[in-house]
């Protein structure tokens, strides 16, 4: 195959990739995007086998036959609770497979007939597409532990984290000075395996310090990464696609990890830098003030029946709880009960809500809740003052009023959904204790406030069979 | 501690402190319960109630205020028919005296509680913030009062509330006006509702519009601005302008509604006169007026306090006993707020009072401490609770309102900021320009328009979508597998096994997120 020929083949792809992300505005649209995303990828792989493999075919089929069933069984088993595990699983696998790549191609191409200016942009090249290549990788299996459970949500704030990581970036810079004195005398190999182990321990710390309640931004972020790394390995091979996907796919997640930042009210710079939900730097009222806030009512699941049977506005606020309790089919019944009856339901997700973005959607999605049915927290927020009865079910931080009130709190100025306006809130929770973020709700001592305490599943369970029985 | 509950001694009062469930739950404090024979006949709660109960039934009254550690009591204490004694002289010092006292009214008593030695605490003064709701005695009685209110117009009125249609002719509905939207205002719309009636409301304050609305009254408004809402929720006197205005809308209501039922209030004030003698003679013959404010003067200019008065064809009721005139059901929630005050006093469950002036709440209530009077109590530390739900007096309402919103992140970078990244991603470009090789400058170009394509395509992506989209980037950021082709033909070892490893990881990235992408999408069906 022609040069000519791989070249427009890649253009082909990049604009089909470029359509694939362009579909996803739409849930009608979004379908069609990813078969030409799928096409763009069959274009691509396809040009360059015949462009430029001439030998060890069984490696590169067998290579892609067993890659690819294990990721169609992984795509067919996986719960959609279990996303963000998923996402964060296919992160690390880029990012691996730049340091790979990085790697192969130091061993096999020295680069010895670049000219000097060239070889040094090729050296940092290499060098900077494994760097982030092991960052995303290590960062990754570390969100993909916090994620599951295996590694604590907290945040892990050892002391002058800050000089480590500070520490970490000197030495990143160091070693790859010394990686392109050295490539000149044809060496290079070990500040280049020393820079890979100093990236993986960043990438490790880096999401260790960050907390449970940001990790849809370290999703996203990581998501940005592995697209980077792409990128930077497109400018080392001298690849435009690579280049072209590798930028679309980076400010992709770096968009996500803004909206996500934005919706949390805070800093890239301060999420990176971690540490948060422990308190440090956030004064201690909202723990005082808890003891002082008072009762809370509970409520048991038939008497939320009725509450919801009389209702003619419900909004439904999912957040995580849901996910944990798999109890997304569940709302969907109750739903379909309350649509039958001419109750107006409508669900209201929180940017955040989850542990990934449109985490809830996703689920919702899945338990075949209608997607018009479902708004976003600037569509449904002014409409809260009408509604009859909002049912929060596993969601704490994104329906705190303090973030309005209380100017002190660790999470002042996040944007929240107001469902304190509306007439009778019923929150369902394993119990009383705090969010991610380690802020108390004062949304659970409002007078008009009901606690369903239990797990969300079995809780919703009843208050099916009571709407009806009833 | 033992609790006593005295029979209630002021005329006509048929209220009593406790209930005996509310005895039965005292018990489960710790608490010994000792009520006087036949303090609960006249609501309906009969001394063997109590006694099964688990209280001890005391015959002699002035046994019972000398052997009780706590009293409980509903009206304040005043002079014993009995005993012939003022009920100050039946406490002795270290009890502890909770009851309404009015300490605002009352400041005499307090100085006698204070030279008796007791501890007092006063069940209006209980603080009107969240926590203590479930204490505030005065909105359980102003609620009732409320109900009571469209009760007592309804025996009055000489027609139905509700609008019919029979074969002898067409009924319509009862028009009522309720002035004064705070808990008795919304209490009688409520019920007034509820027997079918046109009920319409007005009070000063704007906010309280849509608690109306909740109840299904029509909220009057005028057309002027001025704000009724006072210090703590509470409404304040109005300007003059402000008060012609309302005297105008009330007598064009007069004309047209048949029940008119106030509970207008400002606190440390007399009742402001809404209806004055003209406006009342603007109603139908057989209208009926109901005055919740009879006690503090009256909100009627023909209100006459306590009594039910018919003048011009017209029915003022203004009686100043409401909740007694419910006396089972005032008791019941009274005595559960009592309830709720001593199990907040009572940490241990161990049937002893604690008097602890750090609790916001208790530091409120109590009038009289250890011989020193302790009313007025220091200001609040918070304003009355943004709550939707009006709580208190009639004339009360949430308070602060939420805090203004505070800035986001996404506020408008400065000017200056902006300069400034300009001038630094221009200077990294003219770096770029000045030392890159020309082989590296088109992908550069490439780099930089893709990675605007990027930030132009996903903005439109939408936010329910966002899982998917990360899929599907997720798949095709591994076109990095073409890296790997590109190595897998080398004939190094190394290097064509570790392509080899590559192109399988790729490979699991590339059909994973496509088909979980595919997977999730078919799913967003309408």
């Amino acid at each position: 195959m022609s040069a000519g020929l791989v070249t427009v083949s890649y253009i082909g792809a990049t604009i089909l990739f470029i359509l694939a992300l362009g579909g996803l505005s739409n849930p009608e649209t979004a379908r069609r995007g990813n078969s030409f995303g799928i096409l763009g990828m069959a274009v691509a792989v396809v040009a360059t086998i015949f462009g430029s493999v001439t030998a060890n075919y069984a490696l590169l089929f067998g290579g892609l036959l067993i890659g690819g069933s294990i990721g169609l069984i992984l795509a067919r088993r996986v719960q959609m609770t279990q996303m963000p595990e998923l996402v964060a699983v296919l992160h690390s696998l880029v990012g691996l497979a730049a340091v790979l790549v990085g790697f192969a191609s130091f061993m096999g191409h020295p680069g010895a007939e670049m000219s000097s200016a060239e070889k040094t942009i090729h050296d940092i090249e290499t060098y900077i597409g494994i760097l982030i290549g092991a960052v995303t990788f290590s960062g990754s299996v570390i969100a993909f532990g916090k994620l599951n459970g295996s590694i604590g949500g907290r945040p892990l704030t050892i002391p002058g984290r800050h000089f480590l990581n500070l520490g970490l970036l000197v030495a990143v810079l160091w070693f790859g000075r010394a990686f392109v004195l050295e490539t000149e005398a044809g060496g290079g190999l070990t500040p280049l395996l020393i820079m890979t182990a100093v990236a993986l321990v960043f990438g490790v710390h880096m999401v260790m310090a960050i907390g449970g309640a940001d990790m849809p931004v370290v999703v996203s972020m990581l998501n940005s990464y592995s697209g980077w790394a792409a990128s930077a390995t497109g400018f080392m091979l001298n690849n435009d696609l690579l280049i072209v996907t590798g930028a679309l796919v980076g400010s992709s997640g770096a968009i996500l990890s803004y909206i996500m930042c934005r919706a949390m009210n805070r800093k890239f710079l301060s999420v990176i830098a971690g540490g948060f939900g422990t308190g440090d730097g956030a004064p201690a009222p909202a723990a005082g003030e808890a003891a002082d806030q008072g009762d809370v009512v509970p409520i048991d699941g038939a008497e939320t029946a009725a509450l919801l049977a009389h209702a003619k506005d419900v909004v439904i606020v999912p957040g995580y709880g849901m996910a944990v309790a798999q109890a997304q089919h569940t709302v969907n019944d109750i739903v379909k009960f309350l649509r039958a009856k001419g109750v107006k339901v409508r669900f209201a997700i929180h940017p955040v809500a989850g542990r990934m973005p449109g985490h809830m959607n996703v689920l919702l999605a899945e338990a075949k809740v209608p997607y018009d049915i479902v708004f976003e927290m600037d569509e449904i927020n002014e409409d809260f003052p009408d509604v009859d009865v909002s049912v929060i079910i596993g969601a704490n931080d994104i329906v705190n009023p303090s973030a309005e009130d209380e100017p002190n709190s660790p999470i002042a100025g996040m944007p929240v959904l107001q469902v304190w306006k509306g007439k009778t809130t019923i929150v369902m929770k394993r119990s009383m204790a705090t969010g991610y973020a380690g802020v108390q709700n004062p949304l659970f001592f409002k007078e008009n406030t009901r606690m369903l305490f239990g797990d969300a599943k079995k809780t919703l369970d009843a208050v099916l069979k009571a709407l009806k029985d009833g | 501690m033992r609790i006593g509950i005295p029979k209630e001694v002021h005329d006509g009062e048929r209220r009593v402190a406790t209930t005996p469930d509310v005895a039965a739950q005292f018990l489960k404090l710790g608490f010994s319960v000792a009520v006087e024979s036949g303090a609960g006949v006249e609501a309906s709660f009969a001394d063997a109630a109590y006694r099964a109960a688990g209280a001890t039934i005391v015959d002699d009254p002035a046994g019972l205020w000398a052997s009780g550690d706590i009293i409980l009591k509903v009206r304040a204490p005043e002079r014993h028919p009995v005993l012939n004694r003022d009920e100050t002289d039946l406490l002795r010092p270290g009890q502890v005296l909770i009851a309404f006292l009015w300490p605002g009214q009352n400041p005499d008593l307090l100085k006698r509680l204070a030279e008796k030695r007791v501890t007092a605490l006063s069940m209006d003064s209980v603080p009107r913030i969240s926590r203590a709701q479930k204490m505030d005695a005065l909105s359980s009685m102003a609620n009732i009062a409320g109900y009571r209110a469209v009760i007592e117009a309804a025996e009055h009125f000489g027609r139905f509330f509700t609008g019919q249609i029979t074969a002898a002719g067409r009924i319509p509905p009862a028009k009522v006006l309720v002035i004064g939207a705070g808990v008795a205002g919304l209490s009688a719309i409520g019920t007034a509702r509820s027997l079918g009636a046109i009920v319409r409301a007005f009070d000063t304050r704007p906010e309280v519009k849509e608690q109306v609305q909740s109840m299904d009254g029509e909220f009057l408004e005028l057309d002027f601005k001025e704000e009724g809402g006072g210090v703590g929720g509470y409404a304040k006197v109005m300007s003059p302008e402000f008060i012609k205005a309302e005297m105008a809308l009330f007598a064009k209501q007069a004309k047209d509604v048949d029940i008119i039922i106030t509970t207008a209030l400002i606190p440390g004030k007399p009742a402001p006169k809404l209806i004055t003698a003209d406006t009342a003679r603007l109603m139908k013959s057989g209208s009926v007026i109901v005055d919740l404010a009879a006690e503090q003067g009256g909100n009627c200019e023909l209100t006459e306090p306590g009594r039910v008065a018919k003048k011009d064809g017209l029915t003022i009721v203004g009686y100043t006993d409401l909740p007694s005139r419910l006396a089972t059901q005032s008791s019941q929630l009274y005595a559960t707020n009592l309830r709720h005050l001593l199990t907040d006093m009572c940490p241990k469950k161990d049937g002893v009072l604690v008097v602890d002036f750090n609790d916001e709440v208790v530091r409120g209530a109590t009038v009289v401490k250890d011989g020193a009077v302790t009313w007025p109590p220091p200001p609040p530390k918070l304003s009355a609770t943004p709550a939707a739900k009006p709580t208190g007096l009639p004339a009360v309402a949430p308070g602060a309102k939420p805090g203004a919103k505070a800035g986001h992140a996404d506020a408008p970078a400065s000017a200056g900021a902006t300069l400034i990244t300009a001038a630094v991603g221009a200077f990294l470009l003219a770096l770029v320009g000045a030392y890159a090789p020309a082989s590296f400058l088109p992908h550069f170009t490439v780099f930089v328009l893709a990675c605007f394509v990027g930030y132009m395509v996903v903005w439109s992506v939408t936010p329910s979508l966002h899982t998917p989209l990360m899929s599907v980037t997720n798949a095709i950021s591994s076109i990095i597998v073409l890296g790997a082709i590109m190595q897998v033909s080398s004939a190094d070892t190394t290097t064509k096994v570790i392509a080899a490893v590559t192109i399988g990881l790729t490979s699991i990235n590339i059909a994973g997120g496509f088909a979980v992408t595919r997977r999730m999408l078919e799913m967003f069906r309408k």
